[in-house]
């Protein structure tokens, strides 16, 4: 077996082309009444990333561009339908089946409320995956680690007699992470891990995670769809827009110059705290069904930049440089240089 | 005169368990033509206000004290059948998810006609006309083929498009938006907010715009009142609470918002939370997480006071009372 813990910037995780795509079909018999086909949903559509250990990798796009899919497949809970998944340079379904591959790895959900047993206290909640994998067997050893484990997300040992239910939201989240670093992952993947959370206390998860990330030297796929938290969290950053990633860079790169129009959209159309006073132009349209994506780009009948070849052809990823860093852009306006940058 | 006026508006929740107080003496006006923004976490009665204003408290909720008043009269004493025409023509409300602002069994275009004909004098003919042109203006494309269908077969965006139209079609002075871009994607979210700062800016409207996302009141609101606790904290010009924020809390609120601009190590952090209502601490609200607590604070509720262009709801604003943590943090 590999040990890559010596070397520093070798990838964690690695996705090489991978798809997903769900059957949304109606059921049988309305099928055969209406003589429809079956109906797919294409979610993740020819993906490629590397996470090197370490550090974080941030996925940022609106509702429905596959985002959470991504999450997903990750930690195994759904296989891709194409391409493969790639853990410490094994398979990653092969990684799942052993118990000690597969507890290096966890999850931190976005809803605190829905991802906590309501019925179980909290020391339960988080010696659960030290029990699954059996990594301490007597009693006093575990309270001692689900001690330890809560003081390092800044609650009390004693709050582990208590019940989800008496904490507050960014509270849950803390238990989450307590329990997601139970099993001592190495890689963690959260997805949107504080959107239900207000933003002081959204603040405080955010610099929890990275202190955490410091101390332990955890790897992070962080899914999200706030820039700005996004900007704050990551090395490398992709933008997803209808299942592919259009610009894939480090994070400070794709911030400071972004290239594709829909990473120019994004930035532009955020409303934030410099703003005071400033009038913007919108871009219009909105995000078209997955279920029937336009042709070509699927960004082009929204872009500004958008020609025949655009309608027509999908875009390759075009490598760019950037101070950062080499950015993988999706665009054939940035390809033929038209995008005027 | 202001259009709105709320002086020292409470409200509060009976319970088995005692009486809750949900807000507690809120007082704030709002200019014709004005947005003043309402900001705050959840739980700090940002909602309840604009509910309070509207006279939609869920029972057992109840206006316990002060009063709301509108152009001079009264509104928070009338009776269910006074106060009906006065919502929809003279408060129009927009509200966080425009799925369950639509009725799903009628054409959008009926409900528009509907609402306009409860409020207007209008002919079926006039009122449809009128219909059509209102979801042109909100920017429905073949507005005219698209009337007769229902919420279902509208997107999100589109369909807030016609919970706006609908909120404004009876011309009210004032309208209340409840979190009107929360449940939208961001490049749909600077629509929806271009939209509504257009429309009641050609329609001389007023807005109270309650939303936890400071990039939005930064970019639309006028004024705006920061919230904590069921209190205000803060009220001022918008630039001069985002830029110079006075309270404590709204200082520690800017700065635990990430930048787009720019990245840095740490992000700002309040400790602790936002006290339950039953638990609210003695004196200010805040005193229990605030960096700059003195005595004072602890005993004694502060009143909004001048400070710079803002009114701040804390005593180190106090020109004449002592302040011993200022005296004690130089030191």
């Amino acid at each position: 077996m590999r040990d890559g813990a010596e070397d520093f910037g070798a990838p964690m995780l690695e996705a090489i082309g991978v798809s997903r795509s769900f059957d949304v079909s109606k059921p049988w018999l309305q099928r055969m009444l209406t003589r429809e086909g079956r109906l797919s949903l294409l979610a993740v559509d020819d993906i490629s990333f590397v996470i090197p250990r370490g550090t974080t990798l941030s996925l940022v796009g609106e509702s429905g561009c596959g985002k959470s899919t991504v999450a997903r497949m990750a930690v195994g809970l759904y296989a891709p339908s194409g391409g493969q998944i790639k853990f410490e340079g094994q398979p990653l379904s092969a990684a799942r089946a052993q118990p000690v591959m597969r507890r290096r790895m966890n999850m931190i959900f976005q809803d605190p409320y829905a991802s906590l047993n309501p019925h179980w206290r909290v020391r339960d909640i988080v010696a659960e995956p030290i029990r699954a994998f059996g990594l301490l067997s007597s009693y006093a050893d575990i309270a001692g680690r689900v001690a330890a484990l809560l003081t390092q997300v800044g609650l009390a040992p004693a709050d582990g007699e208590k019940f989800p239910h008496e904490f507050s939201g960014g509270q849950r989240q803390r238990i989450s992470i307590a329990r997601a670093l139970s099993s001592e992952p190495e890689f963690l993947v959260c997805d949107e891990p504080t959107s239900a959370l207000d933003v002081s206390v959204q603040a405080q998860i955010l610099n929890l995670m990275r202190d955490l990330q410091v101390r332990l030297g955890l790897t992070y796929l962080f899914i999200s769809h706030n820039l700005a938290v996004v900007r704050h969290m990551s090395d490398r950053l992709g933008v997803m827009y209808l299942g592919r990633i259009v610009e894939l860079g480090p994070g400070e790169a794709v911030f400071r110059t972004p290239r594709h129009p829909y990473t120019r959209l994004l930035l532009e159309a955020i409303p934030d705290l410099d703003m005071v006073g400033k009038s913007r132009t919108p871009v219009g349209g909105e995000v078209p069904s997955p279920i029937d994506p336009p042709p070509g780009c699927t960004f082009h009948p929204r872009c500004p930049l958008a020609d025949a070849r655009c309608r027509a052809e999908k875009p390759g990823h075009t490598p760019v440089a950037a101070a950062q860093g080499e950015v993988l852009v999706a665009c054939h306006a940035v390809e033929e240089g038209r995008d005027g940058a | 005169m202001a259009l709105l006026e709320v002086d020292r508006l409470t409200v509060e929740f009976p319970t088995r368990r005692g009486v809750l107080r949900a807000l507690d003496e809120v007082s704030f006006d709002i200019e014709v033509g004005e947005v003043l923004g309402v900001v705050g976490e959840s739980g700090a009665g940002k909602s309840l206000t604009g509910a309070a204003i509207i006279g939609l408290l869920e029972p057992p909720g109840r206006v316990a004290g002060g009063q709301v008043r509108l152009d001079g009269m009264r509104i928070d004493n009338l009776s269910r059948d006074r106060m009906r025409p006065i919502r929809g023509r003279q408060i129009g409300a927009i509200f966080q998810d425009p799925l369950t602002t639509l009725n799903p069994l009628y054409a959008v275009g009926h409900q528009l006609v509907e609402t306009m004909q409860a409020h207007l004098k209008l002919s079926d003919r006039d009122a449809r006309e009128r219909a059509v042109r209102w979801l042109e203006e909100v920017g429905i494309p073949a507005a005219r083929q698209r009337i007769d269908a229902y919420p279902h077969e509208f997107s999100g965006g589109m369909r807030q498009r016609v919970v706006i139209a609908l909120a404004l079609c009876a011309e009210p002075r004032l309208v209340i938006a409840d979190e009107p871009t929360t449940a939208l994607d961001v490049s749909i979210q600077a629509q929806i907010i271009t939209l509504l700062k257009r429309l009641t800016k050609d329609h001389g409207t007023s807005v109270m715009l309650v939303t936890h996302d400071m990039g939005v009141i930064a970019e639309t609101a006028d004024r705006v009142a920061v919230m904590y606790a069921g209190r205000i904290c803060e009220i001022g010009p918008v630039r001069a609470v985002v830029k110079q924020p006075a309270h404590p809390y709204t200082e520690g609120l800017m700065g635990s918002i990430p930048s787009l601009a720019q990245r840095v190590e740490r992000l700002r952090q309040i400790d602790g939370a936002m006290p339950r209502l039953n638990a609210i601490p003695l004196g200010c609200a805040f005193n229990p997480r605030c960096p700059k607590v003195f005595q004072r604070c602890c005993t004694e509720r502060p009143e909004l006071l001048a400070a710079g262009d803002t009114r701040v709801a804390c005593w180190l604003y106090d020109a004449y009372g002592d302040k011993p943590a200022l005296a004690a943090t130089d030191a």
